[in-house]
């Protein structure tokens, strides 16, 4: 057991801390509203290497591990950098992994942005594409089908977005992408090609759980800088046993909440067999706890928190409208019960043993 | 990083079993449990007496050569067995208290006596007015020559009928605030003017309230400078809060919310439905199992820190509320999702599980309470991690 970063990861973690703290100002992040996308910040992460990071080295990528990716989405998910880093990632990665390295060309340089459809088409439309306002290759499961729409090659860079962009509480350029919107390449069909979009969907929930991660501790921060510094009845309100209590079980559940993600990244990486339940696990208990966090760190800022003028309503918008990328969480839930209780048989009751104090 | 579940323990838990086998009685966990005494001397001197107390330890304060690896398989296997060792944790917890804080003497007899099995320490905190401000402790101890002079009560002094010695916290001067004025004595119980009375608790435990009419105790047994109690308190809170758990090691056995939902699998409602096919049914125990990660993952660092030498102090404050405040949520889930003979007591003779569920749900009760409230957590980590202002006025 090794809970700590080794030297590279920590200077990973630090440059790219630094990369979004310079280039994703909160400045940036309400100019990039409502589309949530700022093409100039993507074209810059293309440049550090970020978006390929996770690629294969043959498909012009860094080998990144999962772990490596984790720490970057947290950092991304720090600022709410409006660009689909988790999208991009975790479809580029479905790519290679089904061969289709003729299609990354140009994702290490950000000119094409592949993303999932986290959702099966419906009626000849894929709904609300995560970063499908942006992309030019989405990767969708369409029956036991892995497919790839692209849409036609044009002049690069090209101007984003391509396809309407649905407008929605969490500025995300989400879209709509009919069936016909770009050419259809089979990646894989039967089993394979709904493993291929199972694993790849997990890793689009680890690094969400990152990028939330992220989100959250930053919205701690602000709330407790905030109840630090405002006064009511001559005290500071921080100095109120019910916001410290409730702000020391953000503080627990956030620390978990950062060991569930890279537990679940060092679980992809090695390969671990619980490694799907993990990452499930991660997203669940991090979308909970970041819209938790942001929530309660919203209220303590009492009136201004629902000015539009102070940063804490954009972590809140966003802490609850990321993880509903993915549908109703509830049946995620139900999703991880029987990955975490497989029904291989049922516990003998007569040699279960009292575990004493559970 | 890696989070790899070194059993570590794998090895040793066949040895573990077979010893189990060979010397634990099983009418032991029965006794315990219909007593409510945690504490079972012969298994106690067994392990002192085969050494395995010892593993581990400093060879010049009783340590010994046993392998602390195996004694921790067999501490694992024996509570599987459904017995407690609360005898053995308070002890181990104020051994590891005076390695840090004691006088090499007092080193060499306490915690020699300790793993010996001759000596078994009960902890004396709280009182009738004082549980978490537990600094505002009454018990008086008056100097009187080469010996102090203590009278007072104690509450929650568990195992106390079964012990040798208390570790005991008292007020030494009332003329100073109130956390200068604190001496810690290792008081024996076996003195003239101790006494010991029985208090049942809804787990099912006995614990004690224990008086003390001038009881006489050599300078000897004080632990730590005269009024620098608190200073020794501080290393001891700490080993409670972290202390006893083993680890963060996966357990070998099926979980609680494991066998409930093996039991939700294979039960159908009067409608013919499977228990486990009820969505809620499935969202409760994912939250269970999620829970029961982040318990074991932040035991986990905690126990990483110790294992790197040092003294997880809001980690393990952490660690206690999070895991505390998750068991008594998953008892309360696992009860619901039993339905209704989740009330019935192992007496019923057909309780489901054995009434396991229904024990764990009154037995988890105290988790949020005792070794430091979830309040008491809660301010801890309000105050050093997030630098917000004390609440209460210090005095």
């Amino acid at each position: 057991m090794d809970l700590s970063l080794s030297e590279d990861q920590q200077t990973l973690r630090t440059a790219f801390a630094e990369f979004f703290d310079k280039e994703a100002t909160v400045e940036r992040v309400r100019a990039a509203e409502p589309l949530g996308f700022d093409q100039e910040l993507w074209a810059k992460l293309a440049g550090t290497g970020a978006v390929a990071m996770g690629l294969p080295e043959e498909a012009g990528g860094g080998g990144a591990t999962n772990l490596d990716l984790a720490l970057v989405a947290e950092q991304y998910g720090r600022r709410l950098a409006p660009v689909p880093f988790v999208e991009c990632a975790a479809a580029g990665a479905i790519l290679a992994a089904a061969g289709a390295t003729d299609l990354l060309g140009g994702v290490a340089d950000g000119s094409t942005l592949p993303t999932l459809a986290l959702s099966p088409p419906r009626d000849g439309r894929l709904p609300l594409v995560p970063a499908g306002a942006v992309a030019e290759i989405v990767v969708a499961l369409d029956g036991d089908h892995l497919i790839a729409l692209r849409r036609e090659p044009g002049p690069r860079p090209r101007p984003r977005p391509h396809v309407a962009a649905s407008p929605n509480f969490g500025s995300s350029p989400l879209a709509d992408w009919l069936l016909t919107d770009g050419e259809r390449i089979e990646l894989a069909a039967g089993p394979r090609a709904v493993q291929l979009y199972e694993v790849g969907v997990s890793q689009w929930k680890l690094l969400t759980a990152a990028a939330l991660g992220g989100l959250r501790a930053s919205a701690l921060e602000l709330g407790v800088s905030y109840v630090k510094a405002r006064q009511a009845f001559g005290v500071i309100i921080g100095s109120f046993q019910a916001i410290q209590h409730r702000l020391a079980d953000l503080v627990v559940a956030g620390d978990g909440a950062q060991l569930l993600v890279y537990e679940a990244a060092w679980a992809r990486d090695t390969g671990q067999p619980e490694a799907a339940a993990l990452a499930s696990m991660a997203f669940l208990f991090n979308a909970d706890t970041a819209f938790r966090t942001t929530r309660e760190c919203l209220q303590f800022h009492g009136g201004y928190g629902v000015t539009l003028e102070y940063d804490i309503q954009l972590y809140f918008r966003r802490a609850k409208a990321w993880p509903l990328a993915l549908g109703d969480p509830k049946r995620e839930y139900q999703r991880l019960a029987d990955l975490a209780y497989p029904q291989s048989g049922p516990v003998k009751e007569d040699t279960v043993k009292d575990t004493g104090e559970e | 990083m890696d989070f790899k579940d070194v059993d570590k323990l794998a090895e040793y838990r066949q040895g573990a079993r077979d010893w189990v086998d060979k010397h634990v009685d099983p009418a032991w966990a029965e006794q315990q449990r219909t007593s409510g005494s945690y504490h079972t001397p012969e298994l106690h001197a067994l392990l002192a007496e085969q050494g395995w107390f010892g593993a581990g330890w400093p060879a010049e304060y009783g340590g010994t050569a046993n392998d602390p690896d195996m004694a921790a398989a067999l501490i694992e296997e024996i509570e599987g067995a459904g017995l407690h060792l609360d005898g053995w944790y308070t002890t181990r917890m104020i051994a590891s208290t005076l390695l840090r804080t004691a006088t090499e003497e007092q080193k060499r007899a306490y915690v020699g006596g300790a793993l010996r099995g001759e000596i078994v320490i009960v902890l004396g905190y709280s009182e009738p007015d004082s549980g978490s401000d537990v600094a505002a402790a009454k018990t008086r101890s008056q100097r009187d020559g080469d010996e102090w002079l203590i009278n007072g009560q104690k509450m929650f002094t568990s195992t106390a009928h079964r012990a040798t010695h208390v570790f005991m916290l008292t007020r030494s001067n009332t003329e100073v605030p109130k956390h200068k004025g604190l001496t810690t004595f290792m008081v024996p119980l076996a003195s003239p003017g101790v006494e010991i009375r029985p208090v049942y608790t809804l787990g099912g435990q006995r614990t004690n309230a224990t008086f003390y009419g001038d009881v006489r105790v050599p300078d000897s047994a004080r632990i730590g400078p005269v009024d620098g109690g608190w200073g020794v308190m501080h290393v001891a809170l700490v080993f409670e809060r972290s202390g006893s758990g083993s680890g963060g090691g996966r357990r070998s056995g099926p979980s609680l919310a494991e066998r409930v939902a093996s039991w939700a699998q294979q039960t159908r409602r009067d409608d013919g439905t499977r228990v486990y096919d009820d969505a809620t049914v499935k969202e409760r125990l994912a939250r269970i199992a999620i829970d029961a990660e982040v318990s074991r993952l932040l035991a986990l660092r905690t126990a990483w820190i110790s294992a790197a030498g040092g003294l997880p102090g809001t980690e393990g404050s952490e660690t206690k509320l999070f895991s505390a405040e998750s068991a008594q949520r998953q008892h309360w889930d696992l009860l619901d999702i039993l339905g209704a003979e989740a009330v019935l007591r192992r007496e019923a003779g057909d309780a489901p599980l054995t009434a396991a569920v229904e024990e764990a749900f009154r037995r988890g009760v105290v988790g949020t309470i005792y070794g430091g409230s979830s309040e008491i957590m809660r301010e801890i980590v309000a105050e050093r991690v997030l630098g917000l202002p004390r609440v209460r006025a210090r005095n």
